[in-house]
């Protein structure tokens, strides 16, 4: 599953010599398909790109949105540095002990493939309905990506890394920092894009089932009254957040490689 | 049994006798979290009062449909970007954010689009499979041989030709990692889908008994539901593995 994931970003890296051109005729598509398709639906059912965008700034008018994106930033920020910092420390572990890493690899292939929201009545059991158990959901969503790229990278890793580590005598902690997260960098920030993005729809899948707050939420909401401006606005703003996040880490992944 | 096999099956048990224990000597709250063997028992009763065969076949229907439309459309996706790989540089970045925005909330347009039916949900597996496919193939095509393909100009192939006897076989293994997603994600996304929005099949099952507070239900139909995915994950990954070993040799 996951080597599938990872052996595909890699001529998706190649191809980021992207110039300007190209994001350029992107949005000159999108925005034509749009505005086409929703002559043709109606106003309606799928509002133009003019009206989504009005009515995008008209919610970053609204104190009520603001306190839902609020909600939404706060949970996501948490469950995204706990999936991190988790995922590498657990990835760590795993990909020094080679036993250890043998043992947990299927059964982390098997978690990360398993319908996790059949799950989140037991997150929500324990953990409750407050923002602890949408916080939980998007960790469990992100952190296992995380772990099996940063696994693999150290299991790849030449093996006299490791041996000057012990040769000087290194502490586990000072291995680790100084020798085992700077050889698996760019594999870790790989990790991280796809945590990135299953962390985000983790936590908004959980404030979209019994949850008062967050921009899930406001999605649930907005498709119960069939709002359907809102929808896009929402929609609208979580793929700009989700691809200037997951460009922004390709930039640092590219960095890293040099 | 190899070691590592030997010490996975002995963590898993464990790991469900320690929950059995801890929840019938109520270290943990036994109103939520009920023991194993009743959730066990729950799957049991689920399965031979045939009350949920409706709602299972109904889902198993609807990501089905879901899982061929994907990898179709994920295929013929896949070869386009290959083909042109301009089309691949602009759609770049559409591809990388794909899976952060939950397809979910287009459900009230594709209620109108389709009808007030299972095709919506349908539509919601396929938007979330079709990348995946789409992306795995156009990475097994990269990696058909330059030799093969020359064969097929030398032989003067047609399009199809070229597709069917080369790139097909030749992409094979690559390409099969692309459907297991597509099986994996389909499913994920009506699961989904039907636990959100939807009124009737699995997914929606779980969530009417989390609603209604009947947990021996609800716990034994999520046993049901990952039984059920291990064994399909299962059965994907042993014949991935034989595709690997019969088409790619090892890298010297």
């Amino acid at each position: 599953m996951m080597e599938g994931l990872a052996r595909s970003s890699r001529p998706l890296r190649w191809a980021i010599r992207r110039d300007w051109a190209d994001a350029a005729i992107l949005v000159a598509a999108i925005l034509a398909g749009w505005t086409v398709a929703s002559w043709l639906l109606g106003e309606a059912v799928l509002p133009t790109p003019r009206g989504t965008w009005l009515r995008l700034l008209d919610e970053f008018g609204d104190p009520d949105f603001m306190d839902h994106l609020e909600a939404t930033v706060r949970a996501f920020g948490t469950a995204m540095l706990i999936a991190s910092a988790g995922g590498i420390a657990i990835g760590l572990t795993l990909g020094a002990r080679r036993l250890a890493g043998d043992v947990m690899e299927p059964v982390l292939i098997t978690l990360y493939s398993i319908p996790k929201i059949a799950l989140y009545p037991i997150i929500l059991l324990m953990f409750g309905l407050d923002i602890s158990a949408r916080i939980a959901f998007g960790v469990i969503h992100g952190i296992i990506p995380i772990i099996i790229f940063t696994m693999t990278a150290l299991r790849n890793m030449p093996p006299v890394y490791a041996r000057s580590a012990r040769t000087y005598r290194l502490t586990p902690f000072r291995t680790a920092w100084h020798v085992l997260i700077p050889a698996a960098m760019p594999e870790i920030v790989a990790g991280l894009r796809i945590g990135f993005s299953l962390t985000l729809l983790g936590t908004l899948l959980g404030e979209m089932f019994a949850s008062q707050y967050g921009l899930g939420h406001l999605l649930m909401r907005s498709m119960e009254r069939n709002e359907t401006s809102t929808i896009m606005a929402l929609a609208l703003l979580l793929f700009a957040f989700a691809t200037a996040a997951s460009y922004g880490l390709l930039r640092l992944d590219r960095y890293l490689r040099h | 049994m190899s070691r590592p096999a030997a010490l996975r099956l002995l963590l898993v048990v464990g790991a469900v006798a320690l929950l059995e224990i801890a929840s019938r000597l109520a270290w943990i709250d036994p109103i939520s979290f009920i023991p194993p063997s009743r959730m066990a028992e729950g799957a049991w009763t689920i399965l031979a009062s045939g009350r949920y065969l409706d709602d299972i076949v109904l889902t198993l229907a609807t990501a089905g449909a879901a899982v061929l439309l994907s990898i179709s459309a994920g295929f013929a996706g896949g070869i386009a970007l290959f083909r042109f790989p301009r089309l691949r540089r602009v759609l770049d970045p559409l591809l990388l954010s794909w899976y952060a925005v939950p397809v979910f909330i287009f459900y009230p347009m594709l209620i109108v689009l389709l009808g007030l039916n299972r095709w919506p949900l349908v539509a919601i597996g396929f938007l979330f499979a079709v990348a995946a496919m789409a992306v795995n193939t156009l990475n097994g095509l990269e990696r058909v041989p330059q030799v093969l393909l020359k064969t097929a100009r030398t032989l003067r192939l047609g399009r199809i030709d070229e597709i069917r006897l080369i790139i097909l076989p030749a992409s094979l293994p690559f390409v099969f990692t692309g459907i297991k997603l597509s099986v994996v994600y389909s499913f994920l996304a009506v699961i989904a889908g039907e636990f959100i929005l939807s009124g009737a099949g699995f997914g929606y099952q779980i969530a009417y008994a989390y609603n209604n507070f009947d947990n021996e239900t609800m716990y034994g139909l999520m046993l049901l539901l990952l039984t059920f995915v291990g064994l399909v994950n299962l059965a994907l990954h042993a014949a991935e593995q034989h595709l690997y070993q019969r088409r790619v040799p090892r890298d010297g």
